[in-house]
């Protein structure tokens, strides 16, 4: 058995025109409600339905993390993600990562540390580390590295990418907000 | 090329019995989808001749882990982060820590299920092997009722299964050793692939041997990659059960396991290089049952 293509007939096509959700989302703080069809990957949604293309398709099966992006603070591949089955949600991009002009601390320690070369990887990098940030479980560099298998980067930026995520944990753990984590 | 997105369907309901009650109205015309991180892939590869699939993700009755007295019992939705956080688990099952641990990186961890990786059946998955060394059992529930099969049953040959289509696999049952046992446990779990992380593996190993002094009292081995279904070899088990660990004859108990597994050439490793890695883990693991009971009677 082959999987199904283009070509379907009439009566399939007014079948499959039946055959669509509707989903919400609440995408960078601005809700946004559209129809798609339910096997439409939140990757896709993002980048074609509403050309939010900062997050990056890079494999389309979850195997390089270019697609990262935050779903109620969560991080996940888009890629392997379908849309409708995070209804409600509330999804961050690197779009709105930034507020205004004042990027975001992972933002800002990217371009100090040149964390990057080609610049495909970084933004699924940058939100899966805001992601893991949040779990609060990397304390060492062991962890760091451990803990972002996944997000690959071809041009191998990696060494730049841990110096960055030892800056904002630093810092993080220097303000007072950082202190109250144990 | 990629799959025509329209043609796909996924339907949501809300609670477990209206997913069984559909599983049960028309058997096999819809599939689970659970984490999806086997069923995307095949998708966005164009590959995924199934059109019809039913939302198992958000069913609450699949979640979470019950640590009882004789078992650890793991709902199907279990995540491998989920594995690695539960402190039973880590404490007296440390390989179920250890092949999450060392599948797929972060994303798949948190979101690739246990239950979807049994019912996905790959011979070369990582968590089987050690279910098996463990002894687990699966349960399968339709509107026809639960039951529990073990483990070792469970696999019937290249992807096929005893579970039938209107069976969802709801749990996943870990027996915990009676308390009182005797003797001390050796853990070993290997996983050998291409590269650490992000890689399916070539072969993976898991044995659970009980020792009472220097006498195995129970052996389970299973392995990965190397036969159509995960498999636990039995008549190496067979061999090292009442065995002395310090006279252990590990050349002619590995020519038995050497027996007992049919890898093949694929696209991830050869036939001959699987054999071989089988027979050099069979290895470790006797280095390590001696260093146990060295140790052990150091201890004593
Ligand atoms: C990048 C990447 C790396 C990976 N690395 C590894 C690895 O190192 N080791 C490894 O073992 N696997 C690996 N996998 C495979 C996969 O992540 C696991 O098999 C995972 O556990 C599948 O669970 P899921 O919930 O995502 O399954 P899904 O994709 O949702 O489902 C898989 C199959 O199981 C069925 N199913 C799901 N849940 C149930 C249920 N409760 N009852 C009945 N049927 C069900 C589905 O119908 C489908 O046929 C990897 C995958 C990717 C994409
Ligand atoms: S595009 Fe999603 S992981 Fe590669
Ligand atoms: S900077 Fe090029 S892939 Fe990472």
């Amino acid at each position: 058995m082959v999987a199904p293509h283009v070509d379907v007939s009439n009566d399939e096509h007014a079948e499959l025109l039946a055959c669509r959700s509707l989903v919400t989302l609440r995408i960078n703080g601005r809700e946004t409600k559209l129809t798609i069809a339910p096997w439409t990957t939140l990757l896709d949604l993002l980048r074609e339905h509403l050309d939010l293309t900062g997050t990056k398709k890079g494999c389309d099966n979850g195997q390089c993390g270019a697609c990262t992006v935050l779903v109620d603070g969560t991080r996940i591949n888009a890629c392997l993600t379908l849309a409708v089955t995070k209804d409600g949600s509330e999804v961050t991009t690197i779009e709105g990562l930034s507020a205004g002009d004042q990027l975001h601390p992972v933002q800002k320690a990217f371009i100090e540390r040149d964390a990057f070369q080609c610049g495909y990887c970084t933004p699924g990098q940058i939100c899966s580390i805001v992601g893991l940030l949040r779990e609060g479980r990397a304390k060492t560099t062991r962890d760091v590295r451990e803990l972002m298998s996944g997000n690959i980067c071809r041009c191998g930026a990696y060494a730049n990418i841990v110096a960055a995520i030892e800056d904002v944990l630093t810092e993080a753990s220097h303000t007072p907000d950082g202190e109250r984590e144990p | 090329m990629r799959a025509h997105v329209a043609s796909y369907d996924l339907v949501q309901p809300g609670s477990l019995r209206e997913v069984l009650t559909l599983l049960a109205r028309e058997p096999g015309v819809y599939r689970p989808l659970a984490g999806g991180t086997d069923v995307m892939v095949v998708y966005a590869g164009g590959k995924l001749a199934h059109t019809k699939f039913v939302d198992v993700h958000g069913l609450r009755e699949l979640r979470g882990i019950v640590v009882t007295d004789d078992a650890v019992t793991l709902g199907a939705l279990t995540t491998y982060t989920d594995v690695q956080a539960e402190p039973t688990l880590g404490r007296e099952f440390p390989m179920m820590g250890q092949a999450a641990s060392e599948t797929g990186g972060w994303a798949i961890q948190n979101r690739g299920t246990l239950g979807g990786n049994i019912a996905n059946a790959s011979p070369a998955a990582d968590s089987p092997p050690a279910l098996l060394a463990y002894d687990a059992s699966v349960e399968l529930t339709s509107t026809r009722g639960a039951r529990w099969v073990s483990y070792a049953t469970y696999h019937t040959g290249y992807k096929t299964t005893v579970r039938a289509e209107d069976e969802l696999v709801t749990r996943v049952r870990i027996p915990r050793i009676a308390p009182g046992a005797q003797g001390s446990r050796v853990h070993m779990f290997r996983k050998v692939g291409p590269r650490k992380a992000q890689a399916i593996s070539k072969v993976s190993f898991a044995a659970c041997v009980d020792v009472d002094g220097t006498r195995i009292t129970s052996a389970r081995v299973a392995l990965g990659g190397v036969a159509p279904v995960v498999l636990r070899v039995v008549a190496t088990e067979g061999a090292l059960v009442g065995a002395d660990v310090t006279t252990l004859d590990v050349a002619a108990i590995g020519a038995t396991l050497s027996r007992e597994v049919t890898p093949i050439d694929d696209i991830r490793s050869t036939a001959r290089y699987r054999r071989r890695v089988a027979e050099n883990l069979f290895v470790e693991l006797t280095r390590k049952l001696k260093a146990h009971v060295g140790l052990g009677s150091q201890a004593r």
